[in-house]
């Protein structure tokens, strides 16, 4: 068993800014908990073997420093819930300083 | 030091003399830099500062569902130019990584950047100090990133978050390419540490400029200060508590930040307090800093491999032709410059305070005997550029324009008085100094006949005058010789009209 505990699931809940009840804390540490023990096999793969996170055999794929077009700023403020002077509105942002 | 005495403005209760002699101070100082690409780094939206809110955005960079990032080339060159002028290693393959945070100005949820394999790491930069010494800042690394968007806070007094009722997002700059530079802890520069972090920050101003990558406008934000600061006890072993402070918008406020938080942070310990580790916040106006949002900690970001852009591997051939083209560093430069021209220090400072030491130096390059060349830019064309209220480098003349001005007064098309003439033509877009000379008809009249008539014509026209000089009073000839350079509406070379007066009366 790797040990992730409610305390753990709750602070990966408020990161990922999700309201989470009591019960689902049970419920996620347990499922999380097994995900994580599952996972950890990888564990058992040699020191030398080197990660991988990128299973394309491709390197340096640029592109050329040359401006496409952009959206029209109606088209791109239209799937926003709110807008304001060419912006998108957003509601305030609680206990945060910039 | 003199605490700030301005009203109403809380001044730190230490100076930094007084902080050292309880205190070693380390810092670390983290840049951030836009670069000044066509494009931002992973699509091809104009990468431009003060356009109308959200008219540089795309799917990639409003995080739209199945859009994905492409890497710009252009933005990679100058990560590893950066790198290079820093003295870095550029790692043989890197990669890029997602970090998690909510926040309204980043539309993905995440900010591409790289975490354990940054492209350049592990350099130095030799920084010049005010009192002529110098100071070796080590590099730890330089990574590249998307800038944010930006938040107007809607309702609020001051545009701060508190009391805002809501914000509006412009993401014109959500994506714009960054470049962040961040020191190994600076150790040992006790009360000079506040001018350390200056003149490193400056140095490194400058060297991005000559390396053309960046704008570097701080007050534009398109070079921005972190500053961390900690005090470490006399003689102990470990740093202190940090803390970082943000929003650093200018050369002078870093020192003043530093110079503040280094006498807070004595205050808050000498009294028997701790400092709390926390981002605090720099107001311009007070010189005073006071703390900001807390910070996630590092795991809070959840870091973890880009899944969708695929590692770099520069290579060395192109690392190799990077180094191969870069510029020579600023103040070495100057030195070089200082000799070459036997300046002054005055003269090679108001060189460099009226943004002129490029510009002459270009033209010096394309030509022009370097006394010719500076004269032209900070007599003549400075006063231009303050009548028009702009600075030398946006006056729209380039330096080898002003080279051909100069050559054309050399060889005696031009007076200098014509070449201003023609100056002004070229500052008012009416061509090259030649199409200005053809335009405006103001070649010297060097056709020997016709200035030989001209003075022959003025002569005739005042007999007691030319009797004069024939008698020998050859000061006389200046009336001549004025009404010759009427005739030729100043297009005659005085001093060869001249001539051709005495000759004529001789």
């Amino acid at each position: 068993m790797s040990d992730i505990t409610r305390d753990d699931v709750a602070h990966l809940a408020r990161l990922a800014r999700l309201a989470v009840t009591d019960e689902e804390l049970d419920t996620f540490s347990r499922q999380i908990d097994a995900i994580v023990d599952t996972v950890s096999a990888v564990g058992d793969i040699p020191d030398d073997v080197p990660p991988t996170a990128q299973v394309v055999p491709q390197t340096n794929v640029l592109r050329a420093d040359a401006t496409e077009p952009s959206l029209p700023r109606d088209v791109a403020l239209a799937g926003a819930p709110a807008a304001e002077e060419g912006r998108f509105r957003v509601p305030r942002i609680l206990g945060e300083e910039l | 030091m003199t605490a700030v005495s301005t009203p109403g403005v809380e001044a730190a209760p230490y100076t930094v003399e007084e902080v050292c002699e309880h205190f070693d101070p380390v810092m670390g100082l983290e840049v951030h830099v836009e670069l000044n690409t066509a494009t931002k780094m992973f699509c091809g939206c104009a990468n431009a500062f003060g356009a109308e809110p959200n008219t540089n955005i795309c799917p990639v960079c409003l995080g739209l569902p199945g859009s994905l990032p492409r890497v710009n080339g252009a933005a990679v060159e100058s990560a590893i130019k950066i790198g290079l002028a820093l003295n870095c290693r550029v790692r043989e393959r890197s990669g890029f990584a997602r970090k998690n945070y909510f926040y309204p100005d980043m539309p993905k949820n995440f900010q591409i950047s790289q975490y354990e394999d940054p492209i350049v790491f592990d350099g130095y930069l030799d920084v010049p100090l005010d009192d002529g010494g110098t100071w070796r800042v080590e590099i730890e690394r330089a990574h590249m990133e998307e800038d944010t968007g930006k938040s107007l806070h809607v309702g609020g007094a001051t545009g701060r978050i508190h009391g805002a009722d809501y914000s509006l997002l412009d993401y014109n700059r959500s994506g714009v390419p960054l470049i962040e530079i961040v020191t190994k802890p600076i150790v040992g520069a006790r009360d000079r540490a506040p001018m350390v972090a200056r003149a490193y920050v400056t140095a490194l101003r400058d060297i991005l400029r000559g390396l053309g990558v960046s704008d570097v406008r701080m007050d534009q934000g398109s070079m921005r200060c972190d500053a961390n600061v900690s005090l470490t006890p006399k003689g102990s072993p470990v740093f202190g508590t940090r803390t970082e402070t943000k929003n650093v918008n200018s050369l002078r406020s870093v020192e003043r930040a530093v110079r503040y938080e280094m006498g807070r942070q004595a205050g808050v310990l000498l009294s028997g307090g701790t400092v709390r580790q926390e981002t605090r916040h720099f107001d311009e106006q007070s010189g005073t800093t006071s703390p900001g949002r807390a910070k996630e900690t590092l795991a809070d970001y959840r870091y973890f491999p880009e899944p969708d852009l695929p590692p770099l591997e520069p290579g060395s051939a192109w690392v190799e032709s990077l180094r191969a083209g870069l510029p020579e560093r600023p103040w070495e430069r100057r030195a070089r410059i200082q000799t070459e021209w036997s300046l002054s220090d005055e003269e090679l400072r108001d060189l460099v305070n009226a943004n002129a030491l490029d510009l002459v130096a270009d033209t010096v390059e394309a030509g022009a005997p370097p006394e010719a060349a500076r004269s032209w830019w900070v007599s003549y064309l400075l006063q231009q550029a303050n009548k028009r209220e702009v600075t030398l480098p946006e006056l729209s003349i380039t330096p080898a324009q002003v080279a051909r001005v100069i050559a054309l007064v050399a060889e005696g098309t031009l007076t200098n008085k014509l070449a201003r003439q023609v100056v002004d033509g070229v500052l008012e877009g009416e061509g090259d100094p030649d199409e200005v000379v053809a335009g405006r008809g103001l070649a010297v009249v060097s056709d020997e006949s016709a200035l030989t008539a001209a003075v022959d014509e003025a002569l005739a026209a005042q007999p007691a005058v030319a009797e004069k000089i024939r008698a020998g009073k050859t000061k006389a000839a200046g009336a001549i010789v004025g009404a010759v350079m009427k005739a030729t509406r100043g297009q005659a070379d005085a001093a060869r009209v001249q001539e051709l007066v005495l000759e004529r009366c001789r």
